[in-house]
């Protein structure tokens, strides 16, 4: 232990309390996570209890005034969003990460970082009405109808770049120096430095921000729902209109009830647990860094 | 401050006073002449001017903060990654003007090895740390790369321990091992200076005495400046001798001779000074 244990003499030591009601406080925050698995899970009981739990995946559409839940067309299509806003961002992200650690102006990378943080707080509806009144029209002229799954990846690219280059570059600026110090000194050019070392030392953060960008891009609702289209089909290509689980949620709670309510429910208990299994790998990630 | 009484006279295994060590020639490998350093507004280290002789292991000895790290990265240019650092003055080696804005830094590394204070393998594997550095020079050829990494490790003592684990991470290695490996990985690229920076600081004795026996077995083949607060270290190894001290607060070269003269008839009073252990 690094603390000394307060003497047994002293009647009032301030950990007497602290210890415990920081205990509480912190078993509450992991509590509420619980609870919120167990409403879910509560609240989707109706449809979960009716028949085997397969049914959510092997319906072959979502028609729930006629019993129909299949989640599956949704469940591509979330994963074709985040996936394919992964794919465009981590590069881009990392791309600026490096630029901004090793070859910008130490000005002009403070700026540049600022702006990328500013970035990350724009309100997500903000991002859809853009995507709604520009973006869309845009790629309607190209390929229409425009509201589609392309839209939701570039809207959601969009929006976990700068996540992803914050992360990215905190994880490269943690880099020791010592390390790159030795890499210069064995006549390694700046590229083979970034490339050699500096990005395989910081991999694991590298990941772990990656992870929980992909997390945000399949929780992300507003700006989707206002450019994907919302029409319930398997993703066939880029270009058609799909609908993700957040958006489903979002357009059709207004007005469910009965089974339908609770099939809303069972899909945002399945988003919960996919966003739950990325933080977790993205937490294993980042613990299995190097132990220097 | 006492002033050292009369030294005990101690015999030396290398070379008489005058004759010299056998291992180095006494041709000089690098001309340093008239280097200054400054970070900023503070200068570090204040005209010093001497000769590295080739094949030789030259000490550097010196109390902390006296410019002696500087010193070893003004010559590989390292200096260069420090904002704010000027360094004047001129360093010649091999008919390369190392100060040059223009010289090819890529090169004169490659020529000029370091090895670091605290010891810094990558954290990549045994294999890929000496595998970087030869692939980045253009040595991508798998045979030669073999044969580069085992010659390489079985210069520093290391290949008998790691040959079964080349693919396993460098830092599960110890410290003394990691110093090996980054001694090797500066020998990979077969250079004609070492500079070392205390290398056996962060060392335990034993693993210390074996990174030591690596730098003698080096003399004659390589030129080595070591840095090292170890004054007994400094007289075991090195054939030559520098020793630095601060004046205000800037560092200059107070003597410069062979190693065994400035221990045992050095001609400067600091010098008598600091090696009997009366100051510093």
């Amino acid at each position: 232990m690094i603390w000394s244990k307060p003497s047994s003499s002293s009647r009032w030591h301030a950990d007497r309390w602290l210890e415990p009601s920081l205990g509480l406080l912190a078993m509450g925050a992991a509590l509420i996570l619980l609870l919120v698995l167990a409403f879910l899970l509560h609240e989707a009981w109706p449809l979960l209890s009716e028949g085997d739990l397969l049914h959510l995946f092997t319906d072959g559409g979502w028609y729930p005034l006629e019993g129909h839940f299949g989640l599956l067309p949704m469940l591509w299509a979330t994963l074709a969003a985040a996936l394919g806003a992964v794919l465009l961002a981590g590069p881009l992200g990392l791309a600026s990460a490096i630029f901004q650690q090793f070859y910008a102006p130490s000005a002009l990378a403070r700026l540049y970082r600022t702006v990328l943080a500013l970035l990350a707080g724009i309100p997500s509806v903000v991002y859809g009405l853009w995507g709604l009144t520009v973006l869309v029209p845009l790629i309607a002229r190209w390929q229409p109808p425009g509201a589609s799954l392309f839209a939701a990846i570039l809207i959601l690219a969009l929006m976990i770049l700068p996540t992803i280059a914050l992360t990215s570059a905190s994880a490269l600026a943690a880099v020791p120096k010592a390390w790159l110090q030795g890499a210069a000194a064995l006549g390694l050019t700046r590229k083979g430095v970034i490339m050699g070392v500096a990005i395989p030392a910081a991999r694991s953060g590298i990941l772990g921000g990656i992870l929980l960008a992909s997390a945000r891009a399949l929780g992300e609702t507003m700006a989707v729902l206002m450019v994907a289209g919302n029409v319930v089909q398997n993703p066939t290509g880029l270009f058609e209109p799909v609908r993700v689980l957040t958006a489903n949620i979002a357009l059709e709670m207004a007005y469910a009830t009965g089974t339908h309510r609770a099939g809303l429910f069972a899909s945002g208990l399945l988003l919960t647990l996919l966003v739950l299994a990325l933080a977790w790998m993205a937490a294993r990630i980042t613990r299995s860094a190097h132990p220097v | 401050m006492n002033m050292p009484g009369p030294e005990p006279l101690v015999t030396y295994t290398i070379g008489g006073i005058e004759s010299g060590p056998p291992c180095c020639e006494p041709v000089p490998h690098l001309r340093i002449a008239n280097l200054s350093i400054a970070y900023g507004s503070a200068t570090v280290l204040d005209n010093m001017s001497l000769d590295i002789y080739k094949g030789c292991i030259t000490a550097l000895i010196g109390p902390s903060g006296c410019g002696k790290t500087s010193f070893l990265t003004a010559l590989n240019r390292l200096t260069d990654l420090i904002p704010g650092a000027k360094v004047g003055g001129s360093v010649q080696f091999e008919g390369i003007d190392v100060l040059d804005p223009n010289v090819d830094l890529l090169v004169l590394r490659r020529r000029i090895g370091m090895i670091f204070q605290k010891p810094n393998p990558f954290p990549l594997s045994i294999r890929r740390n000496l595998e970087l550095p030869l692939r980045e020079h253009g040595i991508r050829h798998r045979d030669v790369l073999e044969y580069k990494i085992e010659t390489a490790l079985r210069e520093v003592g290391l290949w008998e321990e790691v040959r079964d684990r080349l693919d396993s991470p460098a830092l599960a290695l110890s410290g003394g091992q990691q110093q090996r490996l980054c001694i090797a990985r500066a020998l990979v690229l077969e250079p004609e200076v070492l500079l070392m920076d205390e290398p056996c600081s962060a060392l335990d004795p034993i693993s210390s005495g074996v990174v030591e026996e690596l730098i003698q077995r080096l003399c004659g083949r390589l030129t080595v400046i070591i840095v090292t607060h170890n004054l007994a270290q400094a007289r075991r190894i090195a054939n030559y001798a520098a020793f630095l001290w601060m004046k205000e607060s800037v560092g200059k070269l107070i003597e410069f001779g062979q190693c065994r003269n400035l221990f045992e008839a050095p001609k400067h009073e600091l010098t008598s000074a600091y090696v009997s252990g009366a100051t510093g």
